[in-house]
């Protein structure tokens, strides 16, 4: 296309910045209770970037992963995509606000939560062909084509419980993948599996990285965060306490909780 | 044995048992079901009010004998005005019955459903009355097939209560031919025999269901 040259009367595009982030998080505050779990997060996710979110356990980091979808809803704090409006979660939060962020992402939950009376294509296709409105033919061609690329395209007709757990995963993968979403989420995805299955998981997660999804990822897997994560957020109490590119926070963590932590795990018998 | 006469007593009494018996009890656990269900609901809610409601319905149904539940629909309406003829009076009294009991049942059906199934749910886009409809309440159907199962062949034996006001079922033809033949310990075990071999069926069927709703569990 010619720049000096535009036709008169075509659509003016919508000036896509990007360098503007797929999503601002502002001031996130969750409470269970008295128990406060987000106190104050603030988080940015750039399209095609992956962000590994890691810290011990009560940390926060599923509750903030799990507001991003909506299954969890701050008590106060701000959401936003694109740059548009953004969801002041201070206000009750509408049902069509929470179909709206469930429409921009999908989650692959730690307990792979697949539809057990549902074989694995049907698991697949239940969101496109029921909510999307997809036609069938077309739902099924693209869970074929997405099933094939993690190795599972001959497992279309079984049921969930015929597969391993690295399988179960990888079909939450696809079921979540065939969404279309701006934005992957993973809870966990490993936590739940044999050791010797994690590894055909998280190379399937590579490649997504590769090819340029944007994801945020919830992991212990610190290995996995190093290599495949843009941005690492450690998170202790509620709070964002550190972050940074990996290559920097694992070598040189600026704080002392990140360092006790990042130790805790790399040498859990000291 | 009288056997002239239990020949001749067999064949009405089951033929009342498949006209009167077995479409009185399929079409009140049928309309008991939807009861139950919209009670069930209600109940699980987080509403208050319909909670409440869900839970005042069951403790009356189960806290008041279904004879007298009966009594009340065809002897005690006509006395406000409404008569009801036997056989929808039955249908009333036992659907409203099955509705209580079965609210229960599938109200620990549905909580035994993972939570996990309700979020995988919503995360795929799906709302939440598609999601109970879609994703819930099919797992919830296979935990429910025995204990709906014992409703149900329950409810068979109680429409024999019916026959006290009038409907014309299995055990008021053996009545009839009792009180005509004078041969009670007779005609009422036979009817006691036929009750048996309806819910013996009864229970195979629901073996069938239970295999054919395994399919997905593993075992």
């Amino acid at each position: 296309m010619s720049h000096t040259d535009p036709p008169v009367d075509s659509p003016v595009e919508t000036p896509v910045d990007d360098a503007a982030p797929l999503l601002v998080a502002r001031g996130l505050h969750k409470a269970f209770g008295d128990n406060q779990v987000l106190r104050g997060i603030d988080l940015e996710v750039y399209r095609g970037q992956v962000v590994a979110l890691i810290g011990p356990s009560g940390s926060g980091k599923t509750t903030l992963l799990r507001s991003l979808d909506a299954l969890e809803i701050p008590d106060s704090g701000t959401l936003a995509f694109d740059g548009g409006p953004a969801i002041d979660f201070a206000l009750p939060v509408r049902q069509s606000t929470r179909a709206a962020l469930r429409d921009r992402s999908a989650m692959v939950f730690q307990h792979h939560n697949l539809f057990p009376h549902r074989t694995v294509l049907e698991n697949v296709i239940e969101g496109p062909v029921q909510v999307r409105r997809v036609p069938r033919a077309q739902a099924v061609a693209r869970a074929e084509e997405l099933l094939a690329r993690v190795g599972l395209a001959e497992k279309r007709d079984a049921y969930p419980h015929e597969l391993s757990g690295g399988q179960q995963q990888r079909v939450g993968i696809v079921r979540a993948l065939a969404l279309s979403p701006d934005l992957l989420l993973f809870d966990e995805p490993t936590s739940a599996l044999d050791p010797e299955l994690v590894g055909e998981v998280l190379s399937v997660m590579k490649e997504l990285a590769d090819e340029g999804w944007t994801m945020v990822v919830v992991t212990h897997e610190l290995a996995f965060a190093r290599a495949v994560a843009d941005e690492v957020l450690f998170l202790d109490g509620g709070v964002v306490v550190e972050r940074g590119a990996p290559a920097q926070l694992f070598t040189e963590p600026a704080e002392e909780r990140t360092q006790r932590f990042l130790h805790r795990i790399l040498h859990p018998l000291d | 044995m009288d056997w002239d006469l239990i020949a001749e007593s067999f064949w009405p009494i089951v033929l009342g048992g498949l006209r009167g018996t077995l479409p009185l009890a399929g079409t009140s656990f049928v309309i008991g079901l939807a009861i139950a269900l919209g009670i069930a609901l209600m109940r699980i809610s987080g509403n208050r009010l319909l909670s409440g409601i869900g839970r005042a319905y069951i403790s009356v149904v189960r806290g008041t004998p279904l004879l007298v539940q009966l009594f009340v629909v065809f002897y005690g309406l006509p006395s406000i005005g409404v008569v009801v003829d036997p056989w929808p009076s039955a249908v009333v009294a036992f659907s409203l019955n099955v509705g209580g009991y079965a609210a229960e049942v599938i109200r620990a059906a549905i909580l035994s459903v993972p939570k996990g199934q309700w979020e995988a749910g919503w995360t795929v886009g799906m709302s939440r009355s598609r999601t109970l409809r879609r994703i819930i309440l099919p797992q919830a159907a296979r935990v429910s097939v025995p204990p709906l199962s014992n409703t149900f062949i329950s409810l068979v034996k109680d429409t024999s209560l019916a026959s006290l006001i009038l409907v014309t079922e299995l055990f008021r033809e053996a009545q009839k031919i009792a009180a005509f033949s004078s041969e009670f310990m007779l005609l009422y075990l036979e009817a006691a025999l036929v009750y048996w071999l309806f819910c013996t069926v009864l229970a195979t069927g629901q073996d069938v269901l239970e295999k054919r709703l395994d399919r997905y569990v593993a075992h």
